[in-house]
């Protein structure tokens, strides 16, 4: 039989990791592609936030001039069919992706939460009438239902954010209200009870820090579907509307027209929606395999 | 053919007296070292252990959860997940031939057919949507060249052989509607169908009830002795091994601590935590009229300590009420107390014999 | 059995009821707007007689059950109302787009059944080896592109190397003229859909591979081939029927952006349309109809389920 280097063997497994540097080297190991995929986000998230340092145009600004100017020169990667700037766009339109994209999934998460948990922990008539209008919503695919929320609230950014945020109530509230039965079973939390803590109590210190991790895989998850999302509905004319800079409104407006003489008002902004989406994939899949292991993909 | 004949599996078995000679050894297992490479560092499951089987007998395998008896046996069959763990030293001789050397194809014809296992839970341990029958078919099929209409066949027939009733029936039934006590039926009519030498039996009756734990230890016993094979039974329940066992092997962290016949060991045990075991059994026995208090439940104080954190020198000692400083600081060697009767403790003179009489 | 499967009928009829208030909510109830105005306006009418008119047959002086209540008697009657801004009656636009949707759906599911299962099995049953580690990475892109652009790439490929566009253009003349028209428009939106399955196809697999059974048929001696394909597939083909329901919802999302892009005249399109012209009723009537779609296959993805496991049959 082989002989069995021992140490490499634990190194591998991931033992012999004290402190947070090397935690984070481990995690970097053991999930390559999560690691690429966090780097990512925070390149997108720096780019948000530093846009004005990274150029000179005002993305909304136009310029009938630099109609369909091409890439390179003066403007670094061309300009649209009003002369504004592509680079400035896409940057630009990197905020609003993820101020919608962050916000909607924040707030639908934070809701479902608080659904899932007071459905799970309190049950009886609540429970109910929770879980038949969570089937209600979910009878519509997400896109559908942004759509029609969108359509009645009208086109704005907030309505947007608004728009995605409901229809990820249901599946959210779903899963975390499943987490907190299991919890509720537990039998620290019937320890805690037969110790005298109050329900409220015990929903706070004991089921609420344990829900955390379901949450945290939930959020990286549904932040790329919010993405694509807003890139949907803005291209299809009903999510932000001008003058934001978003990604999605941007292939609408150069669409099939401009798709043989200006390939580039296609290119880079798909290209930008795809980064996003895929880097926030990445991560989530990583965090998942990390913090549940029961769900791989 | 007549209803009364009972079915026979094979020629060799039908020739096989009642009870196998005690004689050949049929597995020779030797410092079996079978470690997990975890993030919380290297667990040294199985660190160790050497025992040998002979022929038809039944050897026990005893010790609390965690102490390595079910990894033992998935060794054993190589079925040990990897990664984590690996068989990483020792042999394991069936025969003459050593099965840690063998292929994975050599090995694959191994199991099922020369050594096979029951395990723990017959709830989840059968495929929910294949028919008994087939599930039984398929271990036959796999190691001889039948028809699929034999097959079925001797499912039937081992169907039978492990007293499930109406076996023409049950044979195409699927396992959600058998009984927890008809589906580990089943399962030793797989194990039991291509005559295997070996059968292990990982906690057979732990997940039933009391009333069918006895049935199926009793099956199992009039199987063994019908067909001679050699059974290793896992378990930590000692009134299961007073029933069946020949052969006791105590098991603690990952290491023998003592090994004896089944007589011996329950009459003189000579290692603190046998001891210990066999105190934690409750004796109706002992309760002397209504008018005094029985004496209470002896229990073993602490718990397995962590096997990524084994202390030096005895890993019983931290529990035992017999430790002294030598056994806290080196091992204690495994020795041959008296004869047949091996332990590793440096006090084993100072177990008093027996169970505890009040 | 049977009573499982009425169980699950009154289940989606209530289903669909609430489903419908809650459209009725959004879009009549408390949409940004008065419903008379904004139809007014967008077809373009000028006489306050037609508001009137309008009024009247949408019933807006009514209280809004009323309303609720002419309008799902309506559908169930199969009256779908009157398109305002095209002026036909709604059915004249729905029907003849259905059938086009049918087979861009139909195809897309097609293509994205025959590439993600074989491909997420593969993935699973080779776990952690390179070829599973490039799966995982494809498939994820393939989530993270979104299926308009997808599109747009596609036309961009078409129009500069073969000078010609893909859109549906023209009426097509014969069945299989049709299916080549969807060929293409049906991969874009299959592409993003096989990602899903596949991906869920996997975790299906790992699921089942990690299960007690698994270990017995490997103690049998059984090979890897027989213990993945015999034992496990067999077990994980069963949720992969409810995936597909997933993968209609998400389907649906799909068709919506592609016909765009394409310029397919379905009815996911006409959903688009019927918003920019924001002829409310008739999105109410659309959004009724995708919900049913949606529920019926879930229905039916329920039966065929409980059809194949024995555990529900044979209870």
């Amino acid at each position: 039989m082989a002989v069995i280097d021992h140490n490499a063997e634990l190194n591998k497994a991931g033992a012999n990791v004290t402190g947070t540097w090397s935690s984070f080297k481990y995690f970097c190991r053991r999930y390559p592609l999560g690691a690429a995929g966090g780097v990512i986000c925070i390149l997108f998230v720096l780019i948000a936030l530093f846009a004005p340092l990274l150029t000179g145009y005002d993305p909304t600004s136009t310029n009938a001039r630099s109609s369909l100017a091409k890439p390179g020169g003066a403007h670094l990667l061309g300009a649209d069919f009003m002369g504004r700037d592509m680079w400035a766009r896409i940057i630009y339109g990197a905020r609003i992706s993820l101020i919608v994209g962050i916000g909607s999934t924040v707030l639908g998460c934070l809701l479902g939460v608080i659904v899932g948990l007071t459905s799970g922990y309190f049950g009886g008539w609540y429970d109910l009438i929770v879980q038949r209008l969570s089937d209600i919503m979910q009878s519509l695919p997400l896109l559908v239902m942004a759509l029609v929320m969108a359509a009645s609230l009208g086109p704005s950014m907030t309505n947007t954010i608004i728009a995605i945020a409901i229809p990820t109530i249901p599946s959210v509230a779903r899963v975390i209200r499943s987490n907190t039965l299991q919890l509720r079973e537990m039998p620290y939390v019937e320890a805690a009870r037969a110790v005298g803590m109050t329900e409220i109590q015990i929903a706070f210190r004991h089921v609420l820090p344990n829900t955390m991790a379901p949450l945290i895989v939930l959020g990286t998850a549904k932040l790329g579907s919010a993405i694509l999302t807003e890139a949907s509905l803005s291209f299809l004319g009903l999510g932000i509307p001008e003058p934001h800079p978003s990604w999605g409104r941007m292939l609408s407006e150069s669409a099939a027209e401009y798709v043989r003489t200006a390939p580039w008002l296609v290119i880079f902004p798909g290209i930008a929606i795809s980064l996003a989406v895929f880097g926030s994939n990445l991560l989530g899949d990583a965090v998942r395999d990390m913090l549940d292991p029961r769900q791989r993909t | 053919m007549t209803a009364t004949t009972a079915p026979t599996l094979s020629p060799s078995t039908a020739a096989a007296p009642t009870k196998a000679p005690a004689g050949d050894v049929l597995l020779d297992v030797v410092n079996l070292q079978t470690y997990f490479f975890t993030r919380q560092g290297l667990v040294k499951a199985v660190d160790g252990v050497s025992f040998q089987l002979k022929r038809g007998e039944t050897l026990a395998i005893v010790g609390e959860s965690g102490c390595g008896k079910s990894i033992t046996a998935l060794s054993l069959l190589r079925l040990i997940p990897d990664p984590p763990g690996r068989i990483v030293g020792g042999s394991i001789t069936l025969d003459g031939r050593n099965l840690i050397d063998l292929s994975e194809e050599e090995m694959r014809r191994v199991r099922g057919n020369d050594i096979s296992m029951i395990f723990q839970e017959p709830m989840t341990s059968l495929n929910p949507v294949m028919t008994i029958g087939d599930q039984i078919a398929e271990v036959v099929r796999l190691h001889q060249s039948v028809s699929k209409a034999e097959a079925l066949k001797k499912a039937e027939d081992m169907l039978r052989i492990v007293r499930i009733p109406v076996p023409e029936q049950r044979v195409k039934e699927y396992p959600h509607q058998l009984s927890g006590g008809m589906r580990q039926r089943a399962m030793i009519a797989i194990a039991l169908a291509c005559s295997p030498k070996v059968l292990i039996a990982d906690e057979p009756t732990t997940a039933l009830d009391v009333t069918i734990q006895a049935q199926i230890l009793d099956l199992i016993v009039n199987l063994q002795k019908t067909l001679g094979t050699a059974v290793i039974l896992i378990t930590h329940d000692l009134g299961v091994v007073a029933e069946t066992a020949e052969r006791v092997i105590v098991m603690y962290a990952g290491r023998k601590v003592e090994e004896a016949g089944v007589v011996e060991l329950f009459g003189n045990p000579l290692h603190p935590y046998t001891k210990g075991l066999l105190n934690s059994i409750p004796r109706l026995d002992l309760m002397r009229g209504v008018e005094e208090a029985a004496p209470r439940l002896q229990e073993i104080p602490g718990i397995v300590p962590a096997l990524t954190s084994l202390p030096k020198g005895c890993a019983f000692a931290p529990r035992c009420p017999l430790a002294e400083d030598k056994c806290q600081s080196e091992y204690p060697p495994y020795l041959e107390k008296s004869p047949g009767h091996w332990a590793a403790c440096w006090r084993s003179d100072a177990v008093s014999g027996g169970r505890n009489h009040g | 059995m049977g009573v499982y499967i009425l169980r699950r009928f009154a289940l989606m009829l209530l289903t669909l009821f609430g489903m419908s208030v809650l459209i009725f909510l959004l879009l009549r109830v408390f949409l940004h707007g008065n419903i008379a105005d904004i139809l007014f306006e967008s077809a373009g009418l000028v006489n306050p007689a037609e508001k009137k008119k309008i009024e009247v047959e949408l019933g807006l002086d009514k209280p809004y059950i009323w309303q609720y209540w002419q309008w799902i008697s309506g559908l169930l009657r199969g009256d779908l109302g009157y398109a305002y801004v095209s002026e036909k009656p709604a059915w004249d636009e729905i029907a003849p787009r259905l059938p086009i949707t049918a087979k861009l759906a139909g195809l897309a599911l097609f293509f994205s059944v025959l590439l993600g299962v074989p491909l997420g099995v593969i993935s699973a049953v080779r776990q952690n080896t390179a070829l599973d580690y490039f799966l995982r990475v494809v498939s994820l892109s393939g989530l993270s592109l979104p299926s308009f652009w997808l599109g747009l790439l596609i036309l961009m490929f078409f129009v500069n190397y073969f000078g010609w566009i893909p859109i549906y253009s023209r009426a097509p003349t014969g069945f299989w003229q049709e299916i080549g028209l969807l060929a293409i428009p049906a991969a874009a939106v299959g592409f993003r859909a096989s990602s899903l399955i596949m991906r869920l196809t996997r975790s299906s697999m790992l699921e089942v591979l990690r299960q007690d059974y698994i270990r017995t048929a490997r103690s049998k001696g059984a090979s890897k081939n027989t213990v993945n394909y015999n034992h496990a597939l067999r077990n994980a083909v069963l949720p992969v029927i409810t995936i597909i329901s997933i993968e209609a919802a998400f389907l649906i999302g799909g068709l919506i952006v592609t016909e765009t892009v394409f310029n397919i005249p379905g009815v996911a399109r006409f959903l688009v349309e019927a918003i920019r012209w924001r002829d409310y009723p008739i999105v109410q009537n659309l959004v009724m109809f995708i919900a049913l779609v949606t529920v019926v296959i879930n229905f039916l993805t329920d039966m065929a389920y409980a059809f194949l496991d024995p555990r529900i049959k044979y209870d």
